[in-house]
Parts: structure tokens; C-alpha cells; sequence
């Protein structure tokens, strides 16, 4: 099988990475990088826990192949934060009590981070339409969706 | 048996054509082993689950034209293959004039599975469940196909052979899908039965397409489209000259909604039995023929 070397940017910094054809955007994460934030669920597109940003729009990292990202923009959970604070959306989801096990979180933050820039006011049903494929198992989601329209305000209110 | 707790994909090449003349002459020279690919939401599941072995996956989303989305006042509407479905979704050309398609877009499961989806790949993958497929057809989509014999078009209504059959050949790379402008003072709705209100597949799929029409006798044309229901997308044709024969009344809708029913060929599966879905297709397509036709009026 063929290697190939791509040029692809994490959380703002420029990797090279040789990758097989057959590797997974989210096993490169994981595997090659060690960046162990974005999850392994299901591996088929379904639970939402491999969600990363590519090129600003959320993807599931396991149904993207790693060579397709050469020259593309990576966001992972572990970019979200800034150099001092977390991101509106981490804090809160914290504050309202939006996390349990955590495994489901990383990718529930990706998704909702890119919900709110491309929709600044959510309704209730427009964050679930938009957390559809994220799945989480423990918290019964009344309290993501409690702090998406959290994090929301907070933008708003610093804008 | 074993279960594999971190299954992944199994060997492949990955190639990327320069040009469409390179793709259509890789795939037709490995018509065996070899694939295109779009957003692969479908075949890479399916590789993973060691029902496909592709050899070779040919990338085609960076060929010429392929992620164009356009219309035109004459010509209507064109969507490269690599344009996804979140992009159709918010193209407001597309929510103007086809809202049946973004309509179609958005029933697809997750916001993050869409930005990888593409409706050519949907259409071409000709699942019987495909949730734009019923749409692309009501709205008559025509195929641009690049071949090893150069390009042609291929209109949707024949497309279909069975399961994941299509007319398409070895070589042959779908490079856009084009509909005509939309009938006059069309209506459409894309009901979905799934096993939760939003994201699974369909257990039964039902667009309905309704539109003035005074060359037919009761004054209007409908479009209806069945998912999930046949080996193929069907198109129930009895109900729609049912329709464009009878004046519309309340009574005449629920008969065509029976002969809708009838016309299915429906299986039992995991998703469904065979009864159940008939019963579904007779009272979904009387709710979206009686929504069509509210909104007509």
C-alpha cells in the first residue's frame, strides 16, 4: 500500500505527516499525532465523538480519509481553547453541567462551536437539529443544550 | 465470534486523476478493483464492514466542474458531485426554487456527515432509501456523466436498475446533476418515517411534487416518489394519471395515496416489515398529497 506525505494545518500549526491511503483523518489524530482529545466511537459516522473542524465545517475525522486533508485546515478540541481562556462554548458547557463521562464532549463542542458561527441565535430545536450526530449517553442532553444557549449569550454580550 | 472493537478500513490505493479523461480511463482499465468516490459516507462504512474490497479508490472531487453549484433563469439549476449537502441545503438559489431538495438535504443524518455527503454520490450509490434521490427525481434531474467515450446525459427516470444497480459503467464519473427550472407555482414535501424524528434512514420515504397544470383534466400535476418501498426509487405513475384525470377533492387524494400503496413492493428488514411500510406509503403519501395540495391553494 502507498504512502503518502501530506501538508495539513492542526490547530493552527503546519505538520507534515506521512500517511497510508487507508488511514483515518481521526486515527492520524490520534495514532501519528498522539492527540488524543478527538474519540473514537463507532468508527462509521454515527456518534459524532471523532467530530473535528476541517476547513471551518464540522466532519466526522473517522469518515474522512487522512490524505484527503492534504492542504486543508484541522481543528481539534484541543485548539478550541485560547492562549489564556477556554472558548465560550467549553465554559459553558462546564457551568451548566453539560459534561458526565466526557466522552461524547469533544466532539459536542466542535459542533456546537461551528453551530454558533454560522448561527449566532440558535432556537432549542435548531441545536438539536444541529447536535444530531452527536451522541451522548449520560447526560440526557438538556444540559448541552442549556449550554449552548449559554455560550451563545457570552458571545453575545462580548461582541 | 470476535468482535473487533476498533474496526477500521482495510487496504486500498488511493488515486487521484488529474484530469476526468485520467479518472474515466483508470476506472475503466480496473473495472474489477477499482472505484470513484465522493464524500465516501457510504463506502467507507461499507468497506469497514468487509462487504467492499476495493483495490483502488478513485478521488474525483477535484476534477473540473465538480464542486460548481449554479443556476441559470434558462438552463435551471446545476450541482457539481463534490458539492455536499449542506452546501445545497444553504445555496439560496436552491431554497428559492428547489426548496424540495434542500427540504430532501436536511432530512440526510447529521450536520457533520452532510459536509462530506454529496446528492451525486447519494444518487449514484441508488439506495432504495436514498433520502435525496425522491426529490432529484420529482424535480427531474438529468445525470452529466463523463465516459471512456466521452460526455452524455442520463435522465434520472432511467437510472435505477436495482440495489446499488445503476446504468453507469466502467470508466463512467457522474460530474454533475441538472434540473430543469422547476414547474411554475410548485409545492413539494419529502415525508420520512424513521425510526426517530431526525438522522436514522428511512423506513419509508414519500416526496410529493404538485403543480398547475391545464393541459390535464383536473387542472393539476403531481410528482410522487417512494423511498425504501422497492429495489428501486419508485415512481407510483398509476396515482399521478389518477390525479391529472379526477378533480381534486379529499376522497380523490386518498385514492391516490391507496394506489401508491399498491404500486410498492416493499420487504421485511430490520428497519421494517413489508405490511407495515404498504400501510405507511397508503398514509404518507395522503398527508404529503394532501399538504402539496393546501399549499397550492
Amino acid at each position: 500500500m502507498a504512502f503518502h506525505k501530506i501538508n495539513v494545518t492542526i490547530n493552527n500549526e503546519l505538520e507534515q505527516v506521512v500517511v497510508p491511503s487507508n488511514m483515518t483523518l481521526m486515527r492520524m489524530l490520534r495514532e501519528s499525532l498522539a492527540m488524543t482529545g478527538t474519540k473514537n466511537g463507532c468508527s462509521a459516522g454515527e456518534c459524532g465523538a471523532c467530530t473535528v473542524l476541517m476547513n471551518g465545517e464540522p466532519v466526522n475525522s473517522c469518515m474522512v480519509l487522512a490524505v484527503e486533508c492534504d492542504g486543508a485546515k484541522i481543528v481539534t478540541v484541543e485548539g478550541l481553547a485560547g492562549e489564556k481562556r477556554l472558548a465560550p462554548i467549553q465554559e459553558a458547557i462546564i457551568n451548566e453541567g453539560g459534561v458526565q463521562c466526557g466522552f461524547c464532549t469533544p466532539g459536542i463542542l466542535l459542533s456546537s462551536h461551528a453551530l454558533l458561527k454560522r448561527n449566532p441565535h440558535p432556537s432549542d430545536d435548531e441545536i438539536r437539529e444541529a447536535l444530531v450526530g452527536n451522541l451522548c449517553r449520560c447526560t440526557g442532553y438538556v444540559r448541552i443544550i442549556d449550554g449552548v444557549k449559554e455560550a451563545a449569550r457570552m458571545q453575545s454580550s462580548t461582541n | 465470534m470476535t468482535i473487533n472493537t476498533h474496526p477500521t478500513l482495510p487496504e486500498f490505493e488511493y488515486i487521484q486523476p488529474a484530469t476526468l479523461t485520467d479518472a474515466s480511463e483508470f476506472l475503466a482499465s480496473h473495472a474489477a478493483d477499482a472505484r470513484p468516490f465522493l464524500g465516501g459516507t457510504d463506502i467507507f462504512v461499507r468497506m469497514r464492514d468487509g462487504f467492499l474490497t476495493p483495490k483502488f479508490l478513485v478521488d474525483v472531487k477535484k476534477l473540473n466542474g465538480m464542486n460548481d453549484l449554479k443556476f441559470d433563469s434558462k438552463a435551471g439549476l446545476t450541482i457539481g458531485a463534490a458539492v455536499n449537502m449542506n452546501q445545497v441545503a444553504a445555496s439560496p438559489d436552491v431554497q428559492k426554487r428547489y426548496s424540495l431538495l434542500a427540504q430532501a438535504c436536511r432530512s440526510v443524518a447529521s450536520y457533520q456527515l452532510r459536509t462530506r455527503a454529496t446528492v451525486v454520490g447519494n444518487v449514484c450509490n441508488a439506495s432504495p432509501a436514498g433520502d435525496t434521490i425522491g426529490a432529484c427525481l420529482a424535480l427531474d434531474g438529468t445525470l452529466h456523466i463523463h465516459g471512456v467515450k466521452g460526455v452524455r446525459q442520463e435522465s434520472l427516470k432511467s437510472f435505477f436498475l436495482g440495489p446499488g444497480k445503476t446504468t453507469l459503467k466502467p470508466g463512467d464519473v457522474v460530474t454533475a446533476i441538472r434540473f430543469p427550472l422547476p414547474p411554475k407555482g410548485c409545492v413539494g414535501t419529502y415525508l420520512k418515517l424513521g425510526r426517530n424524528q431526525l438522522s436514522d434512514l428511512s423506513i419509508v420515504g414519500v416526496t410529493a411534487l404538485g403543480y398547475p397544470d391545464s393541459s390535464c383534466a383536473s387542472g393539476y400535476r403531481f410528482r410522487l416518489a417512494l423511498a425504501s418501498v422497492a429495489p428501486i426509487p419508485l415512481m407510483p405513475v398509476d396515482a399521478e394519471i389518477y390525479l391529472a384525470n379526477h378533480s381534486i377533492t379529499p376522497e380523490t387524494l386518498r385514492e391516490a395515496a391507496r394506489l401508491s400503496a399498491d404500486a410498492c413492493t416493499p420487504i421485511d428488514d430490520v428497519r421494517g416489515t413489508a405490511r407495515y411500510r404498504k400501510q405507511m406509503v397508503r398514509n404518507l403519501s395522503a398527508k404529503a398529497l394532501t399538504e402539496v395540495w393546501k399549499n397550492l391553494n
